[in-house]
């Protein structure tokens, strides 16, 4: 088992010298931007192994600068003597700089792997630690070579905001009710689909799921003709999240029908808000 | 020769009988499957009334709180078990409403009742008798939910043909459509003679008066507000159309194409108050932080007369910052108060503002009298002792009963996780505990 481990670990150590070797060790990779929560992106990677180096953070180094990543900032601004507000500006940056080491290139290894890891840096060498975890995630470690970025190419954070209360899956689920519904509309009039669904969430008189709305019999045509089940588009997506933000271009309402097919009279005899494109839009 | 095409001709016509049959077999066990999931929703919404229906009894003739606090949760969880089946049914195009909210009602109020401590503040006059009023409604629902059942099974009346009759828009002479209508009728008697005043029920249906102030503008008007207001060319059209009576605030919707972007906004008709708008273009890379995106959304904001207003939450999707926005005054943050900012990060044009909630809410603050007899250090006795305290300060929510109060806003931590608390200034009331997750992982990615 020993023999198995030291291996491995030198195998490891081979790849990442060679890993290390081909990148840049850059002292200070960070842009000239201030970085704020919310943001995503390299800049956040950095920041956020750069505080796990010298411990005051130990979540996951995922790219999203969440409320963590807030704290560890506050804390290492306010040990250091600088104003605490949580951003990252030029003189947090240079004390970030000064303070502790960054190795993109090993960094962006783990995470372009998929590994777990904590506690960067400290008294131990980097890959002493990623031999833990290897050990640790074996299962995970394997057969992830595809999906690499290919040389150069900034990395993708592996996580990613979404508005709150809601999943990325909720996003696909809505997102696909729309593009069914209105996939020919104006960008407008699909963010008034994702709102009426929403609306319909929080209605009494409907289901209080994302789900039990849209999956609700006869409620959509596109769902029960199966149309649902197409792959969405970008555009359609991002209606959902303007939608998931707040926007409610349809006034509040809680129906909406196209005129030239719809077959019920009692819809027609719904308070009418709007229309836009070829919906209109009631209570 | 003949013989040949006979033979073939026999095989290929059994063959299709065959195939057809077997076609025919497996769409009637799909149909089958489908009503089946109907009938079992209806059954079970017949059974859940008469439940309801006994529970709300029993409650009514009960006297020890002990007892009455469990009854009242019980009835709570069958009202919402009873709302899912009504979802699963397809009555979205049939005007099945006041069941509906019947069914809302008795659940807020038995869930109310139910959480405040029965023993120490027992019903009112008030609430026995709005409890009674429910009571008859349930009796009303009840009987006429299960003739419309026994006509279902004594006739073998199917759903799947009221399916189709709504469908199609020929609710004729289905018998379930009738007996639902029924109900309808008899149920909004009930509701019309609703008691107002003492105990308002539908806390989300708040019909707010919302007060705004200026002249109203007509169409033109609003033309060269727009006009100016996004700095288009003269040249370019704008289409303007009004909001129906459905509206709850009377607006214009203005749209316009300037061949890069397209542009949709919502103005007010009194007083021209920019509701909400969107500008659709195509964003191109990140040039710029989500920090400046910030400042830019800051900026506007004091541009169009919010000057009191403080950032809350900042997002970045992609190449897009969305940013909220509440009213600050003295130190208080207003969240109902609330504006979202879109900017594109390209260049740090803002592409979207919704000020919907702050035009709705801003309104009755001034109305509203808000005490405050705890210190800040007081507040935080108040908060879970492993929660771990990081920022406070004093923020305005509405409360799960939706009205406003002024609270302490503590943000904490505990096990790495972020909460935020809110703690009622006046007597220390925990009224809300939220966690606070920003990001998600991405699913599939490794």
């Amino acid at each position: 088992m020993s023999k198995l481990k030291l291996l491995r670990l030198l195998v490891l150590a081979v790849i990442l010298l060679f890993g290390i070797s081909t990148t840049d060790v850059s002292t200070n990779a960070f842009t000239e931007q201030v970085i704020q929560q919310g943001a995503t992106g390299d800049d956040v990677i950095e920041l956020q192994s750069r505080l796990q180096y010298i411990g005051f953070y130990n979540g996951k180094i995922d790219g999203v600068f969440g409320w963590g990543t807030y704290w560890a900032v506050r804390n290492f601004q306010n040990e250091f003597g600088l104003e605490v507000d949580g951003l990252v500006g030029q003189k947090t940056k240079d004390m970030l700089t000064r303070a502790s080491e960054y190795d993109e290139g090993w960094v962006k290894e783990q995470i372009r792997q998929g590994r777990e890891f904590t506690h960067y840096g400290g008294q131990k060498r980097p890959w002493s630690e990623a031999q833990q975890s290897q050990g640790q995630n074996q299962g995970q470690g394997q057969g992830q070579g595809q999906g690499q970025a290919q040389e150069g190419t900034p990395e993708e954070p592996t996580a990613t905001n979404v508005p709150k209360g809601y999943s990325q899956n909720d996003i696909q689920l809505l997102s696909q009710a729309v593009y069914s519904e209105a996939r020919g509309e104006p960008y407008v009039g699909q963010v008034a689909i994702a709102a009426v669904i929403l609306n319909r969430v929080d209605d009494s008189t409907f289901p209080d799921s994302i789900s039990g709305v849209i999956f609700e019999p006869l409620a959509f045509t596109a769902v029960a003709d199966g149309q649902f089940y197409m792959e969405p588009n970008s555009q359609a997506k991002e209606a959902v999240i303007d939608a998931l933000n707040g926007w409610d271009p349809s006034g509040g309402a809680t129906y909406y029908f196209n005129p030239d097919t719809a077959t019920s009279d009692w819809i027609w005899s719904r308070p009418q808000i709007k229309r836009i494109g070829k919906h209109v839009f009631c209570k | 020769m003949r013989w040949v095409l006979y033979i073939v001709l026999l095989v290929g016509f059994i063959g299709s009988i065959i195939y057809g049959y077997q076609e025919h077999q497996e769409k009637n066990a799909i149909l089958i499957q489908a009503e089946n999931n109907y009938q079992r929703s209806f059954h079970d919404l017949t059974y859940r009334i008469d439940l309801l229906n006994e529970k709300i009894g029993t409650v009514l003739a009960m006297n020890t709180p002990e007892n009455l606090s469990p009854q009242l949760t019980e009835i709570w969880k069958i009202s919402a078990e009873a709302q899912a089946d009504v979802g699963q049914l397809p009555l979205t195009l049939l005007p099945f409403n006041k069941t509906e909210e019947f069914l809302t009602n008795i659940g807020e109020f038995s869930y109310r009742v139910a959480v405040r401590g029965l023993e120490e503040e027992p019903l009112n006059q008030d609430e026995k008798e709005l409890l009674n009023q429910l009571y008859q409604n349930s009796t009303e629902i009840k009987r006429e939910l299960r003739s419309v059942q026994h006509e279902v099974l004594d006739e073998g009346l199917r759903w799947m043909d009221v399916e189709v009759a709504l469908a199609t828009n020929e609710p004729g002479d289905n018998t379930i459509i009738d007996g639902l209508q029924t109900i309808e009728k008899n149920s909004e008697q009930f509701n019309t003679s609703e008691n107002e005043g003492a105990f308002t029920l539908n806390s989300d249906a708040g019909e707010k008066e919302i007060k705004l102030t200026g002249k109203n503008y007509n169409e033109q008007e609003i033309e060269d507000f727009v006009h100016k207001r996004f700095e288009l060319d003269g040249d370019i059209e704008l289409q303007v159309t009004e909001t129906g009576e459905g509206s709850d605030i009377p607006m214009y919707n203005v749209s316009f194409d300037t061949g890069e972007l397209h542009g949709y906004a919502e103005v007010t008709k009194q007083g021209a108050n920019m509701v909400s708008y969107m500008l659709t273009r195509d964003v191109g890379e990140k040039k710029i932080s989500l920090n400046d995106g910030m400042k830019q959304a800051k900026e506007l904001l004091n541009d169009i007369g919010y000057e009191q207003v403080e950032m809350v939450e900042s997002s970045q999707y992609e190449s897009v910052g969305v940013f909220r926005f509440v009213k600050v005054e003295d130190d208080v943050y207003y969240y109902p108060d609330s504006l979202q900012v879109k900017v594109a990060l390209d260049n740090g044009d803002i592409i979207g503002l919704t000020a919907r909630d702050y035009i709705i809410n801003s309104s009755s603050d001034e109305e509203t009298d808000f005490q405050d007899n705890l210190s800040e250090e007081e507040a935080k006795t108040y908060v879970n002792p492993n929660i771990e305290v990081k920022q406070t300060r004093k923020a305005v929510i509405e409360n799960d009963l939706g009205e406003k109060v002024l609270c302490y806003e503590i943000f904490g931590t505990m096990n790495d996780q972020t909460y935020r608390v809110y703690i009622n200034a006046n007597d220390g009331f925990e009224e809300k505990v939220e966690k606070l997750q920003q990001s998600e992982q991405i699913y599939g990615m490794s």
